[in-house]
């Protein structure tokens, strides 16, 4: 029952920060690019003013998943970059911390590229 | 002649109303599923390796919902599902490997180097940039914080 409860949390919060991404595409014609942006750095402030945590603990994939999760661990690798390494530590860490996300996405990006070719043609 | 107001009206009533309900409905299902699945391969990777941290199992996860991102914008799935879905397809994380992918995929004909390598980032260049910037600015604050 408690998974249930758990599953339940995860899709009401992913499903709301996805609808909350859809209204700003319905109300101002953002493009992808500029949405993807606004909700990573949504992701970042929460962690930086301490929220994300929170959220995270109540909905678990459900703010992880979406992009803002992104930038989430891009503020926690840097403040943890910060207290442990210092200035090179601080500069670093936000990209330390995204580095399994970037390398994936270019690793696949490239295979799949070389591989398959592009299905839909109408825009 | 009508004047810019009396033409915005007319615009408003005579073009096709956008579904706001059916467009907010579908990215609130998509989008909260593909979440749950997350959620499931995070729960199947802390089941498989019970030593592994929380954050590596996080990591874990991003990577496997970024491959099946890529391989379902590869075989060209993803890109019918955006069609229904919008920001329930896009919000998510797989929604960033879609935007890496389908350009690299697009160009694929103008070559490895200037095709795949270089319009990989058309779409998610803004957002690595914005976010390396980004996490360094909280990084150089924290450290006076």
């Amino acid at each position: 029952m408690e998974i249930f409860l758990t599953y339940l949390k995860v899709f009401a919060a992913g499903g709301a920060l996805c609808a909350l991404g859809q209204l700003l595409i319905n109300k101002t014609k953002m493009s992808s690019a500029r949405i993807l942006v606004t909700f990573m750095l949504l992701g970042l402030v929460l962690e930086v003013a301490g929220a994300f945590a929170y959220m995270k603990e109540f909905a678990s994939a459900g703010v992880t998943i979406p992009i803002t999760g992104f930038g989430s661990s891009l503020a926690k690798g840097a403040m943890q970059g910060a207290k442990e390494g210092g200035l090179l530590g601080a500069v670093s860490g936000g990209l330390r911390a995204a580095a399994p996300g970037v390398s994936a996405v270019i690793l696949f990006g490239f295979v799949f590229a070389l591989v398959f070719r592009s299905h839909s043609k109408k825009v | 002649m009508i004047d810019k107001a009396e033409y915005r009206e007319y615009v408003g009533k005579s073009a096709p109303k956008s579904p706001m309900f059916r467009s907010l409905a579908a990215a609130f299902l998509v989008g909260g599923l593909i979440c749950c699945v997350g959620q499931a391969v995070g729960d199947v990777i802390s089941v498989l390796f019970p030593d592994m941290s929380a954050d590596d199992v996080g990591s874990w996860t991003t990577v496997v919902m970024i491959f099946f991102g890529s391989f379902f914008t590869a075989i060209g799935v993803y890109d019918k599902l955006g069609h229904f879905a919008g920001g329930g397809s896009i919000i998510p994380i797989t929604g960033f490997a879609n935007s890496v992918v389908s350009p690299a995929l697009e160009y694929n004909r103008e070559g490895v180097f200037f095709g795949i390598c270089a319009k990989m980032f058309v779409i998610a260049g803004p957002i690595i940039v914005f976010g390396v910037v980004a996490g360094i600015i909280v990084g150089v604050i924290s450290l006076f914080a």
